[in-house]
């Protein structure tokens, strides 16, 4: 069956994140001055076939060890759901 | 027969979006007079070769990360192996990073602190030349040289622990310092953590470094100090029949 994971790639704490410190300065500048941190990352959907819920949390975790997020400075999460509509196109939402 | 070629042989690895290849290969050819060959990242043999270069770019576009996909290519089996048994391997700029993703040398490299490309030409101090004998030694403990340096993803980064163990072991062999060789932070071009520009990994070998060699070894485009690693490298296999039977 179709899975749907939803991969966010984020640095570690300590890593300096000067995007994320541009981002918030111009949020602060945009008239939101309680912004006091921002971090900034990655979002990627994967659709993949796997047999079950624990096949498919294996392989995103290998995906993810293996080339989605370096240890060095970056850490992953996911979340993962069976794609219900899986005979439907597009084949990932929007 | 001897083993000792009279001309060095160098690879020259190119992925594409590889962009100094032929900065590399215009050096080995018309100012050292080495023989080299262009590598396409498919091929799972370096071919006969005293050294192996990694050249600047932006391999597969830096998708991902930068080196993150290029590390996966057929031909970096054979450069793990290479470096492996000894052989000298050299990664500019986009090449280091590459090298780092493929775990050849620790940490990794980040986005320019103030978000910038940055293109110019930066002083750097040399330490420890003795411990990336192959690359840098022709070069002095302390010395200032100068090379151009020519990327937006060069901070950088390691964990406390990893740095502790590269400065004891007098592994970060090139810093950004400024004319007079202080490592200040004004003189740091991109936020690299200790002021580092180039590292070499535990046995010597391996040298990774942000700034391009290949871009000062004419003076006609400015510098000759990048020559000067390229002479270590030549003096280096010279003095070494050994690295030349490895290659077989």
């Amino acid at each position: 069956m179709r899975w749907l994971a939803e991969v966010h790639v984020g640095l570690r704490n300590g890593i300096a994140d000067p995007e994320g410190q541009t981002i918030g300065s111009a949020l602060r500048s945009l008239g939101y001055p309680s912004v006091s941190e921002v971090r900034s990352g990655k979002l990627m959907r994967i659709a993949f076939e796997a047999d079950d819920h624990g096949a498919a949390e294996a392989a995103v975790d290998e995906m993810c060890r293996r080339l989605l997020a370096n240890p060095v400075m970056e850490v992953a999460s996911w979340e993962l759901r069976a794609d219900e509509q899986q005979d439907a196109e597009p084949a990932m939402p929007a | 027969m001897t083993l000792t070629a009279a001309r060095p042989r160098v690879a020259v690895v190119v992925f594409p979006g590889t962009w100094s290849e032929r900065d590399f290969a215009n050096v080995a050819e018309s100012v050292l007079g080495w023989e080299h060959r262009l590598v396409w990242h498919l091929e799972p043999e370096l071919g006969v070769c005293d050294a192996v270069v990694l050249p600047g770019g932006f391999a597969h576009g830096d998708h991902l990360r930068t080196g993150a996909i290029a590390r996966f290519s057929p031909v970096m089996r054979a450069v793990e192996a290479f470096a492996a048994a000894g052989g000298p391997v050299l990664g500019s700029c986009n090449g280091f990073q590459v090298l780092t993703e493929a775990g050849l040398l620790p940490g990794a490299l980040m986005r320019n602190d103030h978000l910038e490309f940055r293109c110019d030409w930066q002083h750097l101090r040399v330490e420890h030349p003795d411990r990336g004998e192959a690359w840098l030694g022709d070069l002095a403990d302390g010395e200032v040289i100068r090379l151009p340096i020519s990327h937006g993803e060069g901070r950088y980064v390691a964990d406390a622990s990893t740095l502790e163990t590269l400065e004891t072991s007098g592994r970060i062999v090139l810093r950004y310092a400024d004319a007079a060789g202080s490592v200040t932070p004004p003189a740091n071009p991109n936020g690299s953590e200790h002021g580092i520009a180039g590292i070499v990994n535990e046995a010597g070998n391996v040298l990774g470094l942000m700034p391009h060699p290949e871009r000062a070894s004419e003076a006609e485009v400015g510098g000759t100090d990048g020559l000067r690693l390229f002479a270590s490298l030549e003096r280096w296999l010279q003095r070494r029949p050994a690295a030349a039977e490895r290659r077989l």
